[in-house]
Order: structure tokens, then sequence, then C-alpha cells
């Protein structure tokens, strides 16, 4: 009984979404002007061809630097768990 | 348990194949798809390969777990500095000044999708270069970690 009105709630909720979500339009981005000022500004202003990675270390810089410190906390994380204990 | 010959000549032979176009990725990262995280990634799996192919005692004569601690804490430290150097200037965190200004990495490029040589971008192939070297370190140092904790002799 209580699996029954579970499983009804979880199929109304998921018909739900589905209803709200057919309405947004995928795959159409809106033109936005940062996207052409990046297309339009990035090589002159960074000096690179390629507009992903002056997005990437240029503009977007702080979120690199933290990549990198997430990627150095993991291997630090890894090194604390597969540490070897003094044998005594 | 020790690999075949086969598996030991054929990790001899591709490793320095896989070294040159890692660092074929990082260092063309402001010309082609790729960067410092992706071609760090591929220099870390040929250190794979090598630990894969050998044992545990013989590979960590080769790649050993301090250098590469080094050279993660020195890639981060590269970065950081790369992005501090804008401040010397007067400018903001991670300004780069270094780009267009005829110096190293300064060459000028053209508007549109033209191709442009190798010593353009500013700061950004230093950046991407200590990623690299950042993501190799710490991919190398998390692998070793991983294969010291097993107990067997492999």
């Amino acid at each position: 009984m209580r699996r029954n009105l579970s499983i009804i709630i979880v199929i109304l909720m998921v018909g739900m979404l589905g209803v709200i979500v057919s309405g947004i339009s995928f795959g159409e981005p809106v033109d936005h002007p940062m996207d052409r000022y990046f297309i339009e500004n990035s090589q002159l202003e960074s000096g690179a061809n390629n507009v992903v990675t002056a997005v990437l270390f240029d503009y977007r810089g702080f979120d690199t630097l933290g990549e990198a410190a997430v990627l150095f906390t993991a291997a630090l994380g890894t090194m604390l768990v597969f540490r070897r204990r003094r044998e005594e | 348990m020790q690999m075949s010959s086969i598996v030991r000549t054929t990790a001899d032979i591709l490793f320095p194949f896989i070294l040159i176009y890692g660092f074929y990725i990082v260092i063309h990262g402001h010309l082609t798809p790729g960067g410092g995280f992706q071609g760090g990634a591929v220099l870390a799996s040929g250190v794979l390969l090598l630990l894969f192919a050998y044992r545990y005692n013989e590979s960590t004569r080769i790649v050993k777990k301090t250098v590469m601690k080094t050279i993660e804490s020195g890639g981060l430290l590269l970065f950081i500095i790369t992005a501090l150097s804008a401040m010397l200037l007067g400018a903001g965190f991670f300004f780069n000044w270094a780009a267009s200004g005829g110096m190293i990495f300064g060459d000028l490029v053209a508007f549109g999708s033209t191709a442009a040589n190798l010593n353009t971008g500013g700061l950004i192939p230093i950046m991407n270069l200590a990623v690299g070297i950042e993501v190799v370190g710490a991919i190398s140092v998390i692998l070793l970690a991983l294969l010291s904790g097993i107990k067997e002799k492999i």
C-alpha cells in the first residue's frame, strides 16, 4: 500500500518535471553579448589563438587556480590515506 | 610476478613517444585543442605504463615519489608566481602583461581563424607548462601511493 503510494508520487513528480521541461527549448542558445565579446576580442587581448585556452587561463584564471589546488589536495589526501606506518 | 618481456619491450618503445605527445599537447595549448590538464594526463599515462610493466621496486628506481612530490608542488608554485608577477607591474592578479608585447611569447596574432606561431600568448604558455607539470606530478603521486598500498609482492 505504502510502496504503491510512493511509486504513484514518483511517477506524478517525474511527469510534472517532464511537462515543465518540455516547454524549455534546448539547443538554441540566446545571443548573449558576452559570447560575441570573447570571439571578437580574446585573440587581441590575450594573444592566444585558442579561445578556449584564453578563457581558461586568462579571463577565468581563478577557476584554473582552484582546479589545480583541488588536484593538489587530492594527491595530498591520497598520500595521507596510503601512508606507511613506521614499524616498531 | 613479472610481466612478460613482450609487455616490457612495448612499454620501453612506447614510453618516449607518449612523453613527446604529452609535451606537444602541453606546449601547444594556446594554439590547438588541449592544454596543461590534458597534456599532463597523457604524460601521467606514460608513467602509468612504466609502473604497469615493471615491478614496484624496479619502477620506483626511475619514478621516485619524492621527485614527483617536488614536481607537483613546484608546478603549483610556478602557476601562482606567474599569476602574481602581474602585480609587480601594478596590474591585477592574473593580468596577461606579456601578451602582444613584443618580448618572449609576445608576437601579435592576426584576427580570425589564422595560423599563429608558438611565440604568442603572453603568460598563457607558461601557465600551461606549470599546470602540466603539476598534473603529471599529482597523478604520478596518486598512482605511486595506490601502488605502495598493495601488500603482495608484485
